[in-house]
């Protein structure tokens, strides 16, 4: 029976390390909130986590040769990143809703505590089929 | 991953000083609403900081291109204090100390009302990059205790 990391652990190793990207990406937005004509990003993430588990998990063109130039998003796993649609635009060109920021921030770490809790109970189940307590 | 934990910290810290700053020049403001002078030229005027998005992969790492979200993490910086040019406020009062030939003194261009405003602002902002960084720690710690 082969065990690999991959199959083991499942979809939760994808799982988390998206959410650390989107909760950094997040942060940006909040920590611009009153940057003159910052646009808020974020990224589907959905569509990122069927990516990485289709395998594919940087989106990017790859690199064969060395002289091939790096491609533009510079390898981000997170494939696409979107601008948020205000739906209140400011003055200030400004495309950040505080309070949805937050929400969005605190829904996120919440999954990423989700993502990790389930990645540690895979580990102990590993740890417990290895004792073969 | 706890390099993205990390740089969340970064700019969550980016934003905090950012916000001090604005706060800083909010209480020099305050501070200085009903600072008198006997010329336009040497009259206190209101400060405000501009705020820039900087591009941390970019500016910290030209050639590197292989972290992982490159131009997503976005921190803040202030790039400048500009003077506010709002017109002066000239008061006829000719028995004050400083006032000039015409009996005029010059008094900031400063709105307390607006400044006030400012600081409950940047107090909020600052809060909420307060409580990124505090959720981001938490994130790492939980990320290292994996496996026990």
């Amino acid at each position: 029976m082969a065990i690999n990391f991959h199959q083991a652990l499942g979809i939760y190793e994808s799982s988390l390390r998206l959410r650390s990207q989107r909760a950094e990406i997040l942060s940006s937005n909040l920590a611009n909130m009153d940057t003159p004509n910052f646009k808020a990003r974020d990224f589907d993430f959905n569509a990122a986590l069927n990516q990485a588990m289709a395998g594919n998990s940087s989106g990017d063109m790859r690199q064969t040769q060395e002289r091939h130039l790096p491609s533009v998003s510079g390898g981000a796993n997170v494939g696409q990143l979107f601008y948020r649609t205000p739906t209140q635009p400011s003055i200030d060109g400004n495309t950040v809703d505080e309070h949805l920021e937050h929400a969005e921030f605190m829904a996120n770490s919440l999954e990423f505590q989700t993502a990790f809790t389930l990645l540690n109970s895979r580990f102990k189940g590993l740890l417990s089929a290895i004792r073969g307590e | 991953m706890i390099m993205g934990l990390n740089s969340i910290i970064d700019i969550a810290g980016s934003g905090m000083s950012a916000q001090s700053v604005r706060l800083n020049t909010t209480a020099s403001n305050i501070a200085n609403a009903e600072s008198a002078a006997s010329s336009a030229e040497t009259v206190y005027r209101g400060r405000h900081p501009v705020f820039a998005a900087t591009y941390h992969n970019m500016l910290g790492h030209p050639n590197n291109t292989n972290l992982s979200t490159d131009g997503a993490s976005v921190g803040v910086n202030v790039t400048g204090i500009v003077e506010s040019d709002a017109p002066l406020q000239m008061r006829y009062e000719p028995n004050h100390p400083l006032a000039d030939e015409q009996g005029y003194v010059f008094y900031p261009n400063v709105s307390v009302v607006e400044e006030m405003a400012n600081m409950i602002s940047a107090s909020r902002s600052f809060q909420v990059n307060v409580e990124v960084m505090n959720s981001a720690k938490q994130m790492v710690q939980r990320v290292l205790s994996l496996g026990q």
